[in-house]
């Protein structure tokens, strides 16, 4: 377990101390004037709106900027990822670590640890941000921000987690494109599944199940925005949830958390498995 | 102590269609410094990584310091310089060597841990990030972790590749105090001479075998010493012995080069002036080279 938490506290430095984080940062604080900009312009704008239509744009719009967070987190954690194994494979980093009286497995849960701390860690000080800044400009406070942003860090695990997988079987620029790649194919697969949803067409709506299925980034995202949604919009305004990216009609179930979390283990062992058999 | 530092059996490593190593076997003993050789692609690194557990070999078995290979805890004791050097760009000199002796398990005193900075010429830098280091300093780093934790084996692989002439001496100075603390030392070098001096036995590798292994005596049989001498009295030549003479050198042969202090001792005591003194040492370049040309023959 020493081994573990060194590697992770290590991976945590890293994370802290490169490129990659000043580049998050200036990003998150990028989207969160502008943020702050625009829902000061909707109630600014908008004074003709009911209370319920103006809660229901607050909600659309910190479901977008919740979107933009997520992005930088998946951006964040696979490019980070990526070079943690393959990286240090190929700069011969990994030589002096590998050679220690370490298991390879502790060195890669450590990894996972720590990339783990640092992507909850960035959603929950840039999500809470985010959550502040609406009830500031539009008085809105959504009913489960700590679900909200915990399913919100849970997807940028699933993400890293499968980055870090990558990481072990090819190179790492390699890995961190194909992980958000991924992650952007499952997220449009799960609103082409939505409208499929819309449009009563069952074949379509399937494509989103089973991308949900295959990588839970998108239904974990499509949870944590239930979350950040009011409850009493679903009733008044339903038409418009239907199909739509930005909002979410359906909450997750607690099978598809356990699924999502029995994916991220088989994923993470798998991970185990491939860098335990690669030569250094 | 009577398990061997390493102890490397049959090990076969394949690459695509080439065989990399083919049947490797050799034991570096208890306190031996002892030197891989061979020629490039001559799967000296490839040995290397497999003893330390960094390749699995396709076949064959690793002991080091009397515990299997595939145990972690082998690896316990042993300090590793890697042929490709790298270290954390984003960490301080300080902060590799903590980092080190925390993942060796091993509690080395923070002033321990800057003798060691200090012993490679890096006193100074410890507080350095490693990134602006250049390919030298980083090298003299890998040696300090290397060393930092307390290791009874030491592998070298290609320790001066990024070394000017003095960090290649301050090196040798290390082999030989490892020596003096009886760590056991597996060098591969390219220098021929560097071995000769620090090492009491090589291992010569050639297309994955061990083509010849052995004492530097038995490898090349009787060393000479030449040395320019003035004032030679017949008491100083009959301490000399059996020697001939080439131009104004006196060439001895020796079974040792322990032997030269002493004999250079008593030399200047008996009232010789003292101008030069070398070893022999062309001869293992040349060994080598018989062998490496011979295996190609055949």
């Amino acid at each position: 377990m020493r081994i573990v938490l060194t590697v992770a506290g290590l991976t945590l430095r890293e994370a802290a101390r490169r490129r990659v984080l000043r580049s998050l940062a200036v990003l998150t604080i990028l989207l969160l004037s502008l943020s702050a900009w625009g829902f000061s312009r909707i109630n600014a704008e908008y004074g003709g709106l009911t209370s319920g239509e103006s809660k229901l744009a607050a909600a659309l719009v910190l479901n977008l900027v919740m979107f933009g967070l997520s992005l930088i987190a998946a951006l964040g954690t696979a490019f980070l990822a990526g070079p943690t194994v393959a990286g240090e494979s190929e700069s011969g980093i990994a030589l002096a670590v590998l050679a220690r009286p370490v298991r390879r497995v502790q060195v890669l849960l450590g990894k996972w640890l720590g990339l783990v701390g640092f992507g909850a860690g960035f959603v929950a000080v840039a999500g809470a941000a985010q959550l502040v800044i609406v009830k500031i400009t539009t008085g809105y406070w959504p009913p489960d921000p700590v679900t909200g942003l915990a399913l919100l860090a849970a997807q940028a695990v699933t993400l890293l987690t499968l980055g870090l997988l990558l990481s072990t079987v090819i190179s790492p620029m390699a890995s961190g494109v194909v992980a958000v790649g991924l992650f952007g194919a499952t997220w449009i697969a799960g609103v082409v599944g939505g409208l499929g949803k819309a449009l009563g067409n069952e074949s379509v709506e399937r494509i989103g199940t089973v991308s949900q299925m295959l990588l839970p980034t998108d239904g974990l995202w499509r949870g944590a925005m239930r979350a950040f949604q009011d409850p009493s919009l679903l009733s008044q305004f339903s038409e418009a949830f239907e199909g739509h990216p930005f909002l979410s009609s359906a909450p997750l179930t607690v099978v598809y958390l356990l699924w999502a979390l029995l994916w991220v283990a088989l994923v993470l062992a798998l991970a185990g498995l491939a860098f335990q058999r690669r030569d250094q | 102590m009577s398990s061997p530092a390493v102890w490397a059996s049959g090990l076969r490593k394949r690459y695509g269609r080439r065989q990399a190593v083919d049947g490797v076997t050799f034991t570096v003993g208890r306190g031996e410094v002892v030197g891989l050789l061979g020629p490039n692609g001559a799967g000296k690194t490839t040995v290397i990584k497999m003893l330390l557990g960094l390749v699995r070999p396709d076949a064959g078995e690793v002991m080091l310091l009397g515990r299997p290979g595939t145990d972690p805890q082998s690896r316990a004791q042993v300090g590793y310089l890697p042929e490709l050097f790298r270290y954390q760009p984003w960490l301080t000199a300080a902060e590799v060597l903590r980092l080190h002796t925390r993942l060796a398990s091993t509690a080395v005193p923070e002033a321990e841990q800057h003798e060691c900075l200090g012993l490679v010429g890096l006193a100074d830098r410890a507080g350095d990030r490693v990134g602006g280091f250049s390919k030298g300093m980083q090298q003299r780093l890998g040696l300090a972790v290397a060393l930092v934790a307390r290791p009874r084996l030491v592998v070298l692989d290609e320790p001066t590749s990024a070394l000017d002439p003095i960090g290649r001496a301050d090196v040798r100075d290390l082999l030989l105090s490892l020596r003096e603390r009886e760590v056991a030392v597996l060098l591969n070098s390219h220098l021929i001479g560097e071995v000769e001096r620090v090492c009491d036995r090589v291992v010569i590798l050639d297309r994955g075998r061990v083509a010849t292994s052995g004492t530097l005596a038995e490898l090349l049989g009787q060393r000479e010493l030449r040395l320019r001498l003035d004032g030679v009295t017949p008491e100083a030549e009959a301490r000399l012995g059996e020697h001939r003479r080439e131009g104004d050198m006196f060439v001895v042969p020796i079974g040792d080069l322990d032997e030269v202090p002493d004999l250079v001792a008593e030399l200047v005591k008996l009232g010789v002036r003292v101008h030069a003194v070398e070893p022999g040492r062309i001869t293992l370049e040349e060994r080598l080279l018989d062998i490496i040309r011979g295996g190609e023959d055949s």
